[in-house]
């Protein structure tokens, strides 16, 4: 039985464009306290558009109940729990937004002078100071926009300390369970893809290892906890193995969320990781972003790092772009700093004994919804779990109901769904990661959500398959979306 | 703790259906070597009073108060009240990825209808949902034009942002793509296409221009598009400044469009987080990097919008990706998005006509270096003062003035960029002015 919702109403709403009609407007400019000029003698009338075809005109009120209609479509943490396995979906505090929006914060250009960007200068020091202290490593960056962009910086960074001891080298390592981004950003840096395997433990294959690592691997990126949520444990012998033959080790940080206060990549032989801030610093992935990758490196690599980097000059800061082994700047400015309040905001929430407790719960969290699961779905990986646990679909499939159709109908229960597919190295995976912020009631609501639709597969897989049958939208037509590709609105 | 909702009998009931005693017996698996042994060296947490007050204290360590006449890249716009009361809605601030369209229409939509618009305002047939920034938007769009050609070589104008072209190069060398520049005319200060017809081989993938250039100055696009199509290249239009977009015709030569969208009610905020865009024509969008929402219809036969021609991205294609770029600047987008829908067809037209009034009105009373058009930004020479020693005047009267050039451009070492949006007062521009006296 559905206990968590019950249907309401939602209203319906156009377009923009078909809201619109000409004359209305939501906009009133001051008057100009200086001569108006005409367009065409400044600027030539060759260069002046006549008009901005088909763009909106709606009224103000109109204007809010237009978006406020269409989140009213949307789940959202607020609404709910987000058992996105990899993606550490936590509630996002409020006074985060506060304080990045103080004025002297967030309106403070990124070229006004340094002697009045001081307090800008001084979060980003004290975050970059705390990211260090976390992971424990000896320089970070927070120049990198998301943790894509965070492993390319990484990647370039252990890229230009190769080539510096005279051999860039050509391959990157990559585990079978590694997140797409792993391999995209590889290719990017200019390396070529190797996969390693995992074994039936899941955990890298160390032996497997061994025999690949030549001279032409730069480095191997790794997860850890990997992607099924299981500690590396051979991580310190792993990283042995790569920088004995002169190769480095990289961290997808994603699953940081796992070790806080417990564990230090920069103690288990990590070279350079990311994380991400709007996975386990809290800040908000606003539908998919911003977000924020800093990268924290080993001594070895500072020399490397973008610039401008931040410099102590007797009390004051400054920006230093005179480093001349860095790979130059990944981005314009400093990096997002709206993320770094927000980030900062958290962990100074938190503290260092609050964030262990952050992993302490989360890491509860998971293994109550394993112990409560097991009975019901297939747990192909047996080893003890951190922050997120993994399922497969494979009982369900014998009724012909697959990992995606499970996740379509827990909408139906009101959950956002899991992580679906993911890993690949489990065929039909349900990837479920609760975070440190859902209370015992909420993960109670959930497991028992799983373990009714577990049921009604055994009962009623075409009600799971046709699934979902409550939200105001079914199932989308995908195929034809991208077969016959309508990316924008044009009128009849 | 205020962020952790368990009570500490919760915990006990939940460790016990566990079956250990506490919560460190679930790490016992940690080999003792990876393990921290002491508690992490950070102060214990506070209240959020105390999260306020540092954050003011911090604020209060920067500019206040200041009238800023600081453009190149970032500029000071109004945000209307309306921005921001819908991205503090939870239903936008604290979703995720659209990926589960039946529960993401809101987002879909919303990013359905920005990606229509940046159309609308670029002239371009498809628009994505966004890239990190202006920066790495040119930068991709570079690598795009690199598989869509096939070739290895790319030219840039030295009149786009120098910080975008720093970028550039770190993005291109590890792809073995050449990066040259060319010049700019001393006069103009528009591309100089004689340099750039004289650089150009049927090796270019690409030539890339910004306009209004990084000296304010509306660019020879054309010129510069006639060259490159004649050798087989494609041209990649920058821009910095969106607003500019309500009155410049949008080009019919360039073939991508890659921009920064700050100026669409997006803070400052010291850099970051802004919203960067890439639009182009229907031919290349298989090679484009970055989400894209599409139209379809749902199984009931309504309309429905998805992610769409995911083959592209990371998540399905992996090493064959076209970009690595997963997370973007979904909200932010979403900022600009109203801003685009509270200013409408009218508003960003006068909005438009007033920067460029305020700009021409404080140019006139200052002699611009270049002779070029220019929207609303300039650059002046600062005669026989120092632009520091100009600059510090003026920060005793509260406005932070021009951006002195040396630092990018050695050769307008005795020069600064100035800009006035619709936010800069009369007064001010004149203290500016009396200030170069």
């Amino acid at each position: 039985m559905i206990t968590k919702v019950r249907p309401h109403l939602s209203p319906n709403e156009r377009l923009l464009f078909e809201r619109s009609s000409p004359g209305k407007v939501a906009y009133q400019l001051p008057k100009l306290d200086v001569p108006a000029v005409d367009p065409g003698r400044v600027l030539g009338s060759e260069n002046v558009r006549a008009d901005i075809e088909g763009f909106p005109e709606v009224s103000e009120v109109e204007t809010i109940r237009h978006f406020t209609r269409l989140s009213l479509w949307n789940y959202a943490i607020d609404h709910g729990m987000y058992p996105l396995g990899s993606c550490s979906m936590k509630y996002n505090p409020r006074v985060n937004e506060l304080v990045a929006r103080i004025d002297g914060l967030a309106w403070a250009h990124p070229y006004q002078p340094e002697r009045l960007a001081q307090g800008s200068m001084e979060v980003m020091a004290r975050l970059e100071a705390a990211l260090a202290e976390i992971t424990g490593m000896d320089a970070v960056t927070l120049q990198p926009a998301a943790g894509a962009h965070g492993e390319l910086t990484g990647i370039l960074l252990i890229r230009a300390l190769l080539e510096k001891r005279g051999n860039p080298r050509k391959k990157i390592l990559i585990p079978d369970s590694a997140h797409g981004t792993n391999p995209a950003t590889a290719v990017l840096a200019g390396y070529t893809v190797e996969p390693v395997r995992s074994t039936s433990a899941g955990m890298l294959d160390v032996a497997a290892l061994e025999g690949i690592v030549d001279p032409d691997v730069a480095a191997l990126m790794i997860t850890n906890p990997n992607t099924l949520g299981v500690f590396e444990e051979n991580i310190v012998c792993v990283a042995e193995i790569l920088h004995a033959k002169g190769a480095l080790v990289y961290m997808d940080g994603a699953n940081m969320n796992a070790l806080m206060g417990i564990a230090r990549p920069g103690d288990f032989g990590v070279d350079a990781l990311h994380l991400n801030l709007h996975k386990t610093f809290s800040t908000p992935h606003g539908g998919g972003g911003p977000g924020a990758g800093p990268v924290a490196v080993k001594k070895a690599l500072e020399p490397f790092l973008p610039v401008p980097r931040l410099r102590r000059a007797g009390k004051k800061w400054a920006w230093d772009y005179q480093r001349k082994h860095s790979i130059g700047r990944v981005r314009a400015f400093y990096g997002n700093f709206g993320v770094f309040v927000r980030a900062l905001a958290y962990i100074l929430a938190h503290g260092g004994p609050g964030l262990r407790n952050v992993t302490l719960d989360a890491v509860l969290n998971a293994n109550y919804i394993r112990k409560k699961l097991e009975a019901y779905f297939d747990l192909p990986y047996p080893a003890p779990n951190m922050h997120e646990v993994v399922f497969s679909d494979e009982r369900q499939a014998e009724k012909g109901v697959r990992t995606g159709d499970l996740a379509k109908r827990l909408i139906d229960y009101g959950f956002h769904p899991y992580t679906v597919s993911f890993p690949l190295i489990v065929p039909g995976a349900l990837m479920i990661e609760p975070t440190e912020t859902e209370s015992k009631h909420e993960l109670d609501q959930f497991i028992d959500a799983m373990i009714a639709i577990a049921g009604e597969v055994e009962r009623d897989p075409e009600t799971v398959r046709a699934a979902p049958h409550g939200t105001r939208t079914s199932r989308a037509d995908e195929v034809t979306a991208a077969r016959k590709p309508v990316l924008r609105w044009k009128s009849a | 703790m205020r962020y952790l909702p368990k009570s500490d009998f919760e915990r006990c009931e939940m460790l016990e259906a566990c079956g250990v005693a506490s919560a460190e017996d679930l790490f016992s698996h940690l080999p003792e070597a990876v393990r921290l042994k002491r508690p992490l060296d950070l102060p214990p947490g506070v209240s959020e009073y105390e999260i306020v007050q540092y954050f003011r204290d911090r604020a209060a360590e920067n500019a206040n108060g200041y009238a800023s006449f600081l453009g190149a890249g970032v500029y000071s716009h109004f945000r209307p009240v309306l921005v921001d009361t819908v991205v503090a809605r939870g239903e936008f601030l604290t979703s995720y990825t659209p990926y589960q369209a039946e529960i993401s229409q809101g987002t879909l939509t919303a990013i359905f209808e920005f990606q229509t618009m940046i159309c609308q305002l670029t002239g371009m047939d498809v628009a994505n949902a966004s890239m990190y920034e202006g920066s790495t938007a040119m930068a991709e769009a570079a690598l795009m034009a690199v598989r869509v050609t096939r070739k290895g070589r790319v030219l840039v104008a030295r009149s786009v942002h120098p910080e975008y072209r720093e970028v550039l190069g770190v993005y291109a060398k590890p792809q073995r793509i050449l990066v040259e520049e060319f010049g700019y005319l001393a006069d103009a200060g528009a591309l100089d296409a004689e340099d750039l017809e004289s650089k150009m081989d049927d090796q270019t993938a690409a030539v890339i221009v910004q306009s209004p250039n990084f000296f304010g100055i509306v660019d020879r696009v054309k010129e510069a598009a006639e060259i490159a199509h004649r050798h087989g290249a494609l041209v990649i239009l920058v821009f910095t400044e969106a607003v500019s977009l309500g009155i410049l015709e949008p080009s019919a030569d360039a073939d991508i469009v890659a921009g920064e969208l700050q100026s669409f009610a997006i803070s400052p905020s010291y850099g970051g987080p802004y919203a960067g865009i890439i639009a182009t024509r229907d031919k290349y969008v298989r090679q484009m990097p970055g989400r894209l929402v599409g139209q379809t219809t749902d199984t009931r036969g309504n309309r429905a919008f998805c992610l769409t021609l995911a083959t592209r991205e990371q998540h399905i294609r992996r090493e064959k990706a076209t970009s690595n770029i997963c997370t973007n600047q979904a909200l932010i987008a979403l900022m600009a998005t109203v801003f685009m829908t509270v200013y409408g067809r009218r508003g960003l037209r006068e909005l438009a006509g007033q920067n460029l009034a305020k700009a021409h009105y404080l140019a006139s009373r200052l002699k611009p270096r270049f002779c070029g058009k220019f929207f609303n930004e300039f650059v002046t020479s600062t005669g026989d003062k120092a632009a520091e020693a100009i600059n510090k005047a003026l920060l005793k009267k509260k406005i932070i003035g021009g951006l002195p050039l040396g630092r990018f451009y050695p050769e307008l070492a005795d020069s600064v960029l100035l800009c006035a949006t619709e936010m800069s007062e009369r007064a001010d521009m004149d203290a500016v002015a009396e200030a170069f006296q």
